[in-house]
Order: structure tokens, then C-alpha cells, then sequence
């Protein structure tokens, strides 16, 4: 176990967690950061153009974003461990997090900034052919699918953004939606309809996926007919949602019935004192990168009045 | 010892003919997951490296191969015994879970 009690550890990473490394730096806190072993920089790590974080009329590639946003925290003082958290324990007066080589460190507060993963459809074959045709990374691996017809499940921002993108490489995409209508933002729906590679199949779910190596096909089903059918397809990107990642809070902290954190409004307090959580693992709402740093700044912000209040209460104290 | 760069050219001699299992990292310089994975397959090689051959394959500068291979998602790590793929690891993985993944080759 590390000697050091910190004042505060943030798990996580992406604007969230960035952001509350920044705040909590410059307000002298000496933050130590997990931002996860493979998962470093969060969501925005897998996508290209960023258009709507405000500040970049010219928009910024996500990756960049994040590595700007890391040495910003860097450079006033916030300490970065690239591993990710295995356990925690948030009862106690004093924080412990346990990281990938099973060391423990311990703190007076902790900032929770895990964000969400993204949601598989909960097929059979699912798992059995990701990485061989199945896909939930557009920008990762739509590379692997030159002149090939891809089917693009969702009906979201994310959906459009990665069917668009697949047209780069792809013959046809054509995007399946269980609904008629899009929740994706108009701008996003205008470009994809406007795409003369990307096609629309709607009030669709795709109820197999075919293949033995690799997906050689589909098998929808229409939700209002119930008829079956298959379609012609060698790649299968899912872009259906994301789900908060509180796995590791499950017991420790107050969740809703999705997972999400709840926290106590306008704050980012949790109902365990000391316990801050921002970003997507909270927001289920809007899910933005500026919401997710907006958050980020005011878990850091509660964490540090809450360390300051709790000072001032051991002096007066005495 | 550190990790080498193959390329489709030398893909037959470094990897199929060799006598010690390899393991093939097929990455590009796009692929955000793939950099993640770069220097923990670099510690895996200074550890390990008596036992299993460590090697990167870019997929931009040699299609050919990675296309032989099936290889549609990246990162993939293949491990080739005696010529043959005998383990596929698709994806980013911490470095515990890919020494669990490898225990057979570097016990």
C-alpha cells in the first residue's frame, strides 16, 4: 500500500476526468490520475473530426483534443498513472483504489470520471465474430472494409457519425434503426440522408448475424410486419449506445436503475461523502464532451471545498 | 529484449520459419488502440523475450499479409507456432490480461 495520503484521486479520464485533473492541480491538490491502461483519453480517442467543443471553429481531431487536454493538467502538477482501477473502497474516511498491478493508493476524496462503453446488441454471434466483421469502432476499423457492403445499427449521433465515416471505405452502408425516426441531431441525420452511399432501412433489427469465420450476412426482422429476411453484408458496425461504466461502484455508491451515478443536483456529490462523480457515467442526458468537462471542473471544484470545509471543521475543532 | 519490425518481404523468415513461437502485431499508426498496446508489448518483450519473439507488422505499408491473415480489426496479435496461427488476441488489452492470454508461450 502506498504511505501517501492523497487529497485527491480521479478515475478516469477523457474531458471529464482531464478537466477535473486541471482544476484540482492549480487549487494545489496534487491530483493523481488513472486514466486506464488501454482506454486512455476516453470515447473521444475514437473518433476523427471533433466540430461542436466549443472554442474550434476549425475543429480538432478527438485524439488531439485529449492529448491537449492532458498536458494542460500535466503542466500544473497532476500525476498520471496509465492502469486502470480494479477496486475500490469509498466508505471510509480515507479512499482506497486498488490499480491494475494490484498496488493501493489511498485519498481523502475521489473524483469518479469512468464514462460509459459502448452497448452490444446481445446477439449470440455477436461476441463470437468481434474483430472478424462485427465492430462497435468505425474509425478503428473501417479500414478492414474496402468496397464491402456494412450494416450500421443505431439511430444516434454515433450512427450517423460512423456510417458517414465508413463511406470512405465501403461500397454501401446501410444504416438499420428499430424506428422510423432518427434521435440523432438534424445536422447528423441531413449529412448521412444526403450520403448517396448510405441507405435506410427502417422499423429494422438485425436478430442474427451470419458467418463461421467471419459475418458473411444478416438476418433482420421488420418490428412492425414481423417479417424476416436476410441482407447482404460483411461488416457490422454497432453504434446503438453506450452504458455507464459503475461496475466498480456497484454497492459503494448510489446508482439508478441504468447504472449511472446519482449525484445530489446542481453538484457532483454522490451520496458517499467525499465521493465526486462526473461525465458520462453520469449524464445520461446530453453526453457531450464540453458537459462531461463542464462536470469534470465541478467535481474538482466540490472536491476542494469539501477538503477546505472539512480543514476548517479540525481547527475549529479545537 | 525490444520488439522488430517485420514486413510482408520478411514476414516468411521471421515469423513462419521461426523456431520460437512469435507473436505478430498487426498495428497502424492511426489506430489509437493500437498505440495504447505499443509499449506494454514492448515490456511484454523485454520480460519475455527469451521465450516468445515479439514483432510488429505495420498494415498500411504491408496489406498483403494482414489480408492473408483475415485481420479486420486492429489491434490483433497473432500468436505463429511451427508456421501456423495457433492464438488470436483481438483488441487492446492491459498488460495483466495479455500476460494471461500469453501464459502458454512464456511460462
Amino acid at each position: 500500500m502506498s504511505e501517501v495520503v492523497r487529497n485527491v484521486i480521479i478515475i478516469g479520464s477523457g474531458p471529464s476526468g482531464y478537466t477535473a485533473a486541471i482544476y484540482a492541480a492549480r487549487a494545489n491538490l496534487a491530483p493523481l490520475i488513472f486514466e486506464g491502461a488501454v482506454t486512455a483519453g476516453g470515447a473521444l480517442m475514437n473518433t476523427t473530426e471533433v466540430e461542436n467543443f466549443p472554442g474550434f471553429p476549425e475543429g480538432i481531431q478527438g485524439p488531439a483534443l485529449m492529448n491537449d487536454l492532458r498536458a494542460q493538467a500535466e503542466k500544473f502538477g497532476a500525476e498520471f498513472i496509465t492502469d486502470d482501477v480494479t477496486s475500490v473502497d469509498l466508505a471510509g474516511v480515507i479512499k482506497t483504489v486498488v490499480d491494475g498491478d494490484g498496488v493501493t493508493h489511498q485519498a481523502h476524496s475521489v473524483i469518479i470520471a469512468t464514462g460509459s462503453g459502448y452497448r452490444e446488441i446481445g446477439l449470440p454471434n455477436e461476441k463470437r465474430l468481434s474483430g472478424r466483421g462485427v465492430s462497435w469502432c468505425a474509425t478503428c476499423d473501417g479500414f478492414f472494409f474496402k468496397e464491402q457492403n456494412i450494416v450500421v445499427v443505431g439511430g444516434g449521433d454515433t450512427a450517423m457519425e460512423e456510417a458517414t465515416f465508413l463511406t470512405r471505405f465501403a461500397k454501401t452502408v446501410t444504416i438499420v434503426h428499430r424506428r422510423d425516426e432518427l434521435r440523432a441531431s438534424k445536422i447528423m441525420q441531413d449529412r448521412a440522408i444526403a450520403n448517396e452511399k448510405i441507405s435506410f432501412l427502417w422499423d429494422t433489427e438485425v436478430i442474427d448475424i451470419l458467418g463461421e469465420d467471419k459475418v458473411t450476412g444478416l438476418r433482420v426482422r421488420n418490428v412492425k410486419t414481423g417479417a424476416e429476411s436476410d441482407l447482404d453484408a460483411t461488416g457490422l458496425f454497432v453504434a446503438i449506445g453506450h452504458d455507464p461504466r459503475s461496475e466498480l461502484l456497484a454497492g459503494q455508491i448510489d446508482l439508478d436503475d441504468e447504472g449511472y451515478v446519482q449525484v445530489q443536483h446542481p453538484t457532483t456529490a454522490t451520496n458517499q461523502i467525499g465521493v465526486f462523480a462526473a461525465g458520462d457515467v453520469v449524464d445520461h442526458r446530453y453526453r457531450q464532451a464540453i458537459t462531461a468537462a463542464g462536470t469534470g471542473c465541478a467535481a474538482a471544484l466540490d472536491a476542494e471545498r469539501f477538503l477546505a470545509d472539512r480543514d476548517h471543521q479540525a481547527l475549529s475543532d479545537h | 529484449m525490444a520488439t522488430k519490425n517485420v514486413t510482408d518481404a520478411s514476414f516468411a523468415a521471421d515469423v513462419l520459419q521461426s523456431d520460437k513461437p512469435v507473436l505478430v502485431d498487426f498495428w497502424a499508426e492511426w489506430c489509437g488502440p493500437c498505440r495504447m498496446v505499443g509499449p506494454i508489448l514492448e515490456e511484454i518483450s523485454n520480460e519475455h523475450g527469451d521465450k516468445l519473439t515479439i514483432v510488429k507488422l505495420n498494415v498500411d505499408e504491408n496489406p498483403s499479409i494482414a489480408a492473408n491473415y483475415g485481420v479486420s480489426s486492429i489491434p490483433t496479435m497473432n500468436v505463429f507456432q511451427g508456421g501456423e496461427v495457433v492464438k488470436q488476441i483481438v483488441g487492446a488489452k492491459p498488460k495483466a490480461k495479455l500476460l494471461e492470454d500469453l501464459a502458454d508461450y512464456i511460462a
